[in-house]
């Protein structure tokens, strides 16, 4: 985009500051209609799954709720506790928004259509995910009340818990494709599934760590069976309990941002991303993003599906399931699948 | 001149940051600002092109290490107004760490002025110039030449681990508490419910 905005008689500097601003707003805009959007999903999703008919009243099939909400919160009152830390107070929500989006940076939505084609990407996403605890952990601290600092304290716990399984997931993936580019992670799953299929769960050794990446994931945005930090027969709401108006949007804003984002890189690391799921020529006519967007709002489907008909897990049971399930399960396929590709030969003869 | 212009805006921040990190009156405080001064040391290593070192600064000290920081400052509830009333005493101790800190400043610029430390030749060949990523440039170097060091690292942080489990960890006295999570799944109504039908004026036997 940066040659785009030379040819308009542009120095270097400047098409490149205009043309990176173009890009984040690119994907910032859309990003935001898709969250306000697939709130109306979840809530219709719970409805039926309910027998109820959810939001049906703003709009064409109730679409524009959403906006409807948005609109009554940007009207309402900021109100911050007198016993708040205030600066800390405000700048929690900015920073959990400003994280949730930050990550959208490396994700690939086509071949070559991505804003920061780096050579780190995916250990980019894990620091950007690393950095979201601090918003909970700010709001809840700041709010000078018990209910929200429990919260943070269970939501910082639980974070750090399921970050390490993850990781140890993304490692696996890695060994793959041997690359951290996310871009590159893509294009290696072309045709992984014996020349068929694209993906990297067709995999047998794979399979059972896109399994444990999707619970994860689930725990690592707190949703259903994991919302401890937000569980509302012990925590009212959680770290958002003294949250208000604006502050309050910006934190569910980036809330759903983050589980888009989870959704995404389940697509983008395990089903082959903006590819089509079979490799046969004729579905390449599709253009990537319809792909890439079609199996994100698949494993959207799948967190409202588990939010509306699992019910809520222990704290002890959480950790139990992190610390005593995850790790072990997901250290021993790290072993198994390096010592696989090694005896398969897939980095060469054995150095 | 965007790399001029985000080095400086990453080195002031920095410092800026970091100044900001003693001066706090609140704590929490404190560690929110070494928070900000380690991620801009992460910008200015992407700057020099260490972008693996970058990101593991953030994922390691921001993401876990900062974490227990603000864990453990947040607990502490510490009073400001106590710790400021040792302070006439431990001025003069104060003040003579701050001189020796002065002094070594002065004679390291001193000592760099002058020139470079005389050290011979080196024996080995030089390192290779960086051709691929440096994430595979460095994990080439880590597990080929320096796989040894690499492993005792790797071995003293195990040791470390244990020990703090070890230090930490108490085996429960009593069975109260205990649950079996696989006998709690392995229950069904069949086993764990009994039908029965008492009759007027007689209780039931359990």
């Amino acid at each position: 985009m940066t040659e785009f905005f030379q040819s308009l008689g542009m120095s270097y500097e400047w098409a490149w500051a205009v043309a990176t601003l173009a890009g984040i707003l690119l994907i910032a805009l859309p990003l935001m209609l898709a969250v306000a959007m697939i709130i109306y999903v979840d809530r219709k999703v719970w409805a039926a799954i309910n027998l109820r008919r959810g939001p049906n009243v703003v709009g064409p099939f109730g679409l524009l709720q959403s906006f409807a909400d948005g609109l009554k919160v940007f009207l309402q009152e900021t109100i911050i506790p007198s016993a708040a830390n205030k600066g800390i107070f405000i700048l929690a929500p900015i920073v959990t928004f400003t994280v949730a989006l930050a990550a959208w940076a490396v994700i690939p939505f086509d071949a070559g259509v991505v804003l920061a084609d780096i050579n780190v990407g995916l250990l980019y996403i894990l620091a950007i995910s690393s950095l979201s605890v601090y918003g909970v952990i700010m709001a809840g601290w700041a709010s000078n009340s018990k209910y929200p600092f429990f919260s943070a304290m269970r939501a910082s716990a639980q974070m750090i818990s399921y970050e390490v399984s993850i990781g140890f997931i993304l490692v696996c993936v890695v060994l793959y494709a041997g690359t951290f580019n996310l871009s590159d992670i893509v294009m290696a799953q072309k045709g992984h599934g014996l020349g068929i299929v694209n993906g990297y769960v067709f995999n047998l050794l794979l399979f059972p760590m896109w399994v444990m990446f999707f619970i994860s994931c689930l725990a690592e945005t707190q949703r259903v069976p994991f919302d401890l930090t937000e569980a509302e027969s012990e925590l009212v709401a959680g770290y958002q309990t003294e949250y208000s108006s604006m502050s309050f949007a910006l934190f569910w804003l980036g809330e759903y941002a983050n589980i888009l984002l989870m959704c995404m890189l389940n697509a983008i690391l395990f089903f082959g991303g903006w590819l089509p799921p079979i490799d046969w020529a004729p579905l390449y006519y599709v253009p990537g993003i319809i792909w890439l967007l079609l199996k994100t709002f698949f494993f959207f489907f799948m967190f409202s599906w588990v939010m509306a008909t699992v019910p809520r897990y222990r704290y002890d049971q959480l950790m139990r399931l992190g610390w005593k399930v995850f790790l072990p399960i997901s250290l021993l396929f790290v072993v198994l699948i390096s010592g696989y590709l090694m005896a398969t030969g897939h980095y060469g003869a054995a150095a | 001149m965007i790399q001029t212009f985000a080095f400086y805006l990453f080195a002031v921040l920095m410092i800026a940051s970091a100044v900001m990190v003693i001066t706090a009156r609140n704590p929490v405080h404190s560690v929110l600002w070494l928070i900000l001064a380690f991620f801009n040391a992460a910008g200015l290593m992407v700057l020099v092109g260490a972008e693996f070192i970058a990101m593991l600064l953030v994922i390691v000290y921001v993401g876990a290490v900062a974490v227990l920081f603000l864990f453990v400052v947040m607990m502490l509830n510490i009073d400001v107004a106590a710790m400021r009333a040792g302070f006439m005493k431990n001025f003069p101790l104060g003040i003579a760490i701050a001189l020796i800190l002065l002094a070594e400043l002065v004679l390291g610029i001193g000592a760099y002025r002058v020139g470079a430390i005389e050290l011979g030749t080196p024996m080995a060949s030089e390192a290779p110039a960086l051709v691929e990523s440096n994430t595979a440039a460095i994990g080439a170097m880590l597990y080929s030449k320096y796989v040894f060091l690499f492993e005792i690292a790797g071995i003293i942080l195990l040791v470390a681990m244990i020990g703090a489990i070890v230090l930490t960890h108490r085996p429960s006295k009593s069975k109260r508490g205990q649950q079996d999570i696989g006998k709690q799944v392995r229950r069904n109504p069949d086993e764990a419910t009994v039908m029965k039908q008492p009759e007027v004026g007689k209780g039931v036997e359990l």
